[in-house]
Parts: structure tokens; sequence; C-alpha cells
């Protein structure tokens, strides 16, 4: 690693940390212009929620007060404070709660995507113009077309309403089967034609007629040469896959009832949960802040030529 | 004499040209423009003409369909005043007909039928996916228009004046960029539903709905930003021309270059990225319905279609497939007509 390539990481975790900043800042202020503030519930909540509240964030100080003890708790103690809605719990620990399937659910999820896509995408770009190449790309291009909550209603209607396969309700056992394959199968299109196109861009370089030249076997190339190189740009899409399957588990867990972090999120939404709303809003961009910066820091180690400036 | 310095002047090529020669220069056909050429090119796509026919019988369908239809979106047919609610109008299934309409077929008037049917507070369902269409294109029409302003004027401003003034917009477009915009749009939408209600009630935009306000507001703020970057890139390297120096030194001012050489160049590729621009905006739309963010009840959106159907969803499946379908249809048909686009209008990125 030469210092340029040192000089960028440095320069993106700075960016990265700025955003991280941002996110926080946005939040809490954007929260603030609602009437009232987030912390003030238009139902009455118990008078020691509500004390605790305003102990808590000095409800009665200056805003900038009130925003420089947030950000101090979230750095020092990652502690957004407690919930609203549900009473004597903090909203960290709802958080915590809902990750454990969250993080299950949005890791196979994103496997599945990366494996099947990354086959798919291969096969069809070895198999160019002939007809499972066809198939493969009609196949993603309606996938990649598709919302993925309604995506995850057909799946709901066709396996778990009218063929009764599989269960509908996400807690059920093996109720996150729908909800997983929802969840991939639009990533895994985006890879199959990432991994297709540069695939076809690396098989018509200039070393892999060379290794045909000398006599390399057929295999040898393809899984020696051309596979590795051709997985480099789909080393960039992993931030913005995990992005993807975070905003997508929200609709994801609604459809499905799965008990993570997305239904939380939704039903904090539709409750006026703020300190709810504000803690997810930000856990989750860092996650998507730090995907990203990884995925990008990844790729310039993995492929020093690319400049980013 | 030495040959080298004679000049030997054929006085033959200074005669008139004959007829003959006349009609060789004849031009066999007339010149073409590039949007003659680019036309001609997306109409030999068909993928892209399908997809153009497509949209144009979506749109012009969801505009005209609700000015003749019997029913509106937001009649509940069960409902008159001074009567109870006559129930017998709910969840209708597709072609059936409520009481007082059954009651009127058999008395030999005709009722015009329910083709999906009707919801579950007996509003006609046909007329409430058609209406929900509209929604859907309009917004992602206008998100796209505000996209397209904002991005174009930070784009060229930054492209052209380059320096200090492009590093500081550039900069907060990289900040903006990699702010997870979802979850922005998220958040904006959830405060924006709470703080512009009230403030635009008794004026003439409560009509639109504060929902969809804010959603082209959320666009406006985080959605221009990819917009600008294409057109900072494409001005920086057109900028260097030679016709942008030789209207320089003729005195042309930056608006001027900006207006009359610049952007008329990056064209294609400014409509190309805001075509593809609609059904993400569709898309975004959409999401927030099914996440109750989007349009305001009474008024449909595709999306919103979606998220109610789901209530009902074991009794009534046809009322999800049918808005999925409708989106789906769109969001596709854009998808491959901006595609199409690309190919025919923009020479750079043929392949």
């Amino acid at each position: 690693m030469n210092s340029k390539t040192l000089f960028y990481i440095l320069k993106r975790i700075g960016l990265a940390l700025l955003t991280i900043w941002v996110v926080i800042t946005v939040t809490f202020f954007v929260m603030h212009a609602v009437p009232g503030g987030p912390f003030m519930s238009e139902k009455a909540i118990s008078e020691t929620a509500q004390k605790a509240l305003e102990e808590k964030y000095g409800l009665d100080k200056p805003l900038l007060e009130q925003y420089g003890t947030y950000l101090k708790d979230i750095v020092t103690r990652f502690d957004f404070g407690p919930s609203l809605k549900q009473r004597g719990r903090n909203v960290i620990d709802i958080i915590a709660d809902g990750m454990k399937t969250s993080v299950k659910l949005g890791v196979i999820a994103a496997g599945i995507a990366g494996i099947v896509g990354i086959v798919l995408g291969a096969w069809a770009a070895l198999r160019r113009n002939k007809l499972i190449d066809k198939i493969i790309m009609v196949l993603t291009t309606a996938f990649v077309s598709m919302p993925s909550f309604i995506m995850g209603s057909l799946l709901l209607v066709l396996f778990a309403i009218t063929w009764m396969i599989l269960p509908a309700n996400g807690a059920a056992s093996g109720g996150l089967v729908l909800p997983i394959i929802t969840l991939s199968l639009y990533p895994m299109a985006y890879i199959t034609r990432l991994t297709r196109s540069s695939m076809l861009d690396v098989l018509g370089q200039d070393y892999i007629r060379t290794a045909k030249a000398k006599g390399v076997s057929g295999g040898k190339i393809i899984f020696g040469h051309a596979l590795k190189n051709s997985l480099i740009p789909v080393i960039t899409y992993f931030g913005p896959m995990l992005a993807y399957i975070v905003t997508g588990s929200l609709v994801v867990e609604k459809i499905f009832a799965v008990p993570g972090i997305g239904r939380a999120f939704v039903k904090s939404i539709t409750d006026r949960d703020y300190p709810m709303v504000m803690g997810t809003t930000i856990v989750l961009a860092v996650l998507i802040v730090v995907m990203n910066l990884v995925s990008d820091i990844l790729y310039k180690v993995v492929d020093p030529r690319i400049n980013f400036d | 004499m030495d040959k080298k310095f004679t000049m030997h002047i054929d006085v033959d090529s200074f005669l008139p040209a004959t007829d003959e020669e006349k009609a060789y220069m004849v031009q066999m056909r007339p010149s073409s423009t590039f949007f003659r050429d680019g036309m001609k090119r997306l109409l030999k796509n068909k993928v892209a003409t399908v997809s153009m026919i497509i949209i144009l019988i979506i749109t012009l369908s969801s505009l005209i369909i609700p000015a003749f239809w019997p029913y509106s979106y937001d009649n509940m047919l069960g409902v008159k005043p001074g009567v109870p609610v006559d129930a017998s109008y709910s969840n209708l299934a597709p072609f059936e007909y409520g009481e007082t309409e059954q009651a009127m077929i058999h008395d030999g008037v005709k009722v015009f039928p329910h083709i999906f049917g009707t919801d579950a507070s007996g509003r006609d369902y046909f007329i409430r996916v058609v209406y929900g269409t509209r929604i859907s294109l309009a917004v992602g029409f206008f998100a796209s228009i505000i996209v397209l302003i904002i991005g174009m004027t930070v784009g060229s401003i930054a492209g052209y004046c380059g320096g200090k003034v492009d590093l500081f917009i550039m900069r907060i477009v990289d900040l903006i960029y990699s702010l997870p915009d979802m979850l922005m749009v998220i958040l904006l939408a959830t405060v924006l539903k709470q703080t512009l209600g009230p403030a635009l009630e008794h004026t003439s935009l409560a009509k639109i709905g504060s929902n969809i306000i804010s959603l082209f507001i959320v666009f406006g703020v985080l959605y221009w930003v990819s917009m600008s970057r294409l057109i900072r890139g494409q001005i920086l390297s057109l900028r260097e021309q030679e016709y942008v120096l030789a209207s320089r030194a003729a005195g042309a001012k930056g608006g001027w270059i900006i207006r009359k050489h610049l952007l008329p160049n990056c064209i294609s590729v400014v409509i190309i990225s805001t075509a593809l621009q609609i059904p993400s905006a569709i898309f975004t739309e959409s999401y927030l319905s099914f996440l109750g963010l989007g349009v305001n009840a009474p008024m449909p959106s595709l999306g919103s279609l979606a998220s109610d159907a789901l209530n009902g969803l074991s009794s009534y499946p046809y009322r999800l497939v049918i808005p999925a379908v409708v989106i789906s249809l769109i969001v596709l048909s854009l998808n491959l007509f901006g595609d199409g686009l690309r190919d025919a209008f923009d020479p750079k990125l043929r392949t």
C-alpha cells in the first residue's frame, strides 16, 4: 500500500465521519421542527416517563445545549433515550432486539444474492446470446423493475395464500424464507447483470487471448483469470446492496410481520415515537455509511489502478 | 527550365460545370439533423418503441378516463346523505352490484359495471387504480423536473466557474451523496407530514396535499446531486472547446456561454437522465405510500392502493395484484424507454 492509497483511505474515513455527524445533526434538528418537539407526546405518557425525558434532555434548556447532550450520549454511551410508546424501554434496547432478526435476514439475503448473482452472471456471459443468457437477462430485468413491496406481496399471495407452501408470518418457523427470497431477488438480479457485463469485458482482454494461445485450459482461464478480475466491480456494489437491504427490510418486515428493526421503525413512524425514529435512523445510517466505506476501501485495495479523483 | 518553379495551372478546372457534373453534386437525400437521426434509431429499437407506446397508453388513459367515468375516486357508493350506510356496496367482487343497483337493473335501468369491484369503503376500484396511476405518474414527472432544474443550475455553475466554487459545491454534493437517501427521505417525510399540514391549510396548495409537497421538497433537497455531478462533468469537458474560447473572445458573458453553448451541448445527456429519473421517483413515491408517508387519503396512489390491499389480502388478492402490475409495467417500460433513448441519442455511450 503506497502513501497515496493511505491518503485516500484517510480522506474516505474523514468523509464517513462527517456524514455520520451530519446525519445525527440533521435528524436532531429536523425532528425538533415537529410542533412540540420530538419528546412531547400528544397523548399523556406516564408522569415518571415525562419527567425522566425532561430531566434527561433538559427540555427547558436551549436547543443547542440539548443537541450537545444528545450527541454526547450517542458518542459515549450509544444512548438514544427512552422510547415514548414502549414504556420503560430504551430505544437502543429495542433496536438491539430487532437487530438480531434483521441481521440474520439481511446477511442471508446478501449471501444468497452474491453467490447466485455471480454464478448466474458468469454463466450468462459464457453463454452469450444463447437461450440461457436471454432467459437470465429477461428475468433479471423484470426483477430490477419490481419494487420490493410488490415482489414481497406477490410472493406472499402465491406461496402463503394460494399454494400455502410457506408461512406468511415471519415469526413462525420457516417464516424467514419468503422475506429472505424477497430481499435477495433485487440485489441478485443486479449482481447478475453487473457480473455478466464485467465478465464480457474481461473475456475480451488481451491477457485472456494470450492465456488461450499458450494452451491454458478453459476452466483455468475462467476461474483463474476471468472470474477473479470481473468480480472487482461487484465489490463496489456491496455498499449500495446493504443500503438496499436495509431500506427493503422496512417494507419486507412490514409485509411478513417479521419482528425485526424494520418493522419497529415503520411502527415508530406511524406511532410518532420520535426518539425511536431518530435512534433507528441514526443506527441504520451509520450501518450504511460504514458499509459504503468498507466497500470503497476494499475496491481501492483490490485494484490500485482505480483513481477516484 | 526547372520544372519546380513553374505553376502548372489546368485551365480546364476553371470552366463552368457541365450539367452532367452538376447532376453529380445534387444531394441524394435531405441532410439529417441530430434529432431526426436519433429518432430514427429510437424507432428502429423495437423494445423502446413498444415501451413508449405502453407509456403513452397508460398516461393518456389515466388522463382521459376519469373525465367520463360515472364513478369518482372518493365517492363511497353506499353512503348517501340522510340514509344509513348501505354495506352491500363494500368489498364488491368484480362485476358485482350493490343492492340498490340490483334493484335498478331489475327495473331495466342500465348500471355501469364495477370492473374491479369496490374497496372496503365502497369506492369503485377501477377508477381508484386509474386515478392512482395519474397521481404516481404526475409525482414522478414533477419530481424529475425539480431534480432537473436544481441539478442543472448547480451543476452548470460548478462546472463553469471551476476553482474554489467548484470545490465547495462538489464537497456539499459528495456529502449529500453519501447520506443514506431513503432513510433521510423517510425522516423528512415523517416530519414534513406533521409540520406542513397545518401550515398549508386554507391555501391553494392544500388541495395537492401536504404529503405530495413534502415529497417534492425531499426530492429537491436530496436527489439533485447525481444530476448536478453529471452536468458538471459534461460542462468541464465542454468548456475547454474552441468555440467557447471564441465566444469568450468575442465578449460573451458567463451566463450567455452556459445558456447558449454549454447546456445545449449536454442536452441529450440531461434528457436521458431525466427520463431515467422518472421511474425512480415513482419507485420512491410508491415506497413512501406503502409506509404510510405518501399521498393524503382519500387520494389514491399506486403505492397506497397496494398498501391498503395488504389488509384484505387473503380475500381480495386481486386488489394488490392490479396496482402491482400497473406500477411494474410503468417502471419497466420507462426504464427500457430510457435505455433506448440513451442508445439512440448519446453517441458517446453507444457500444
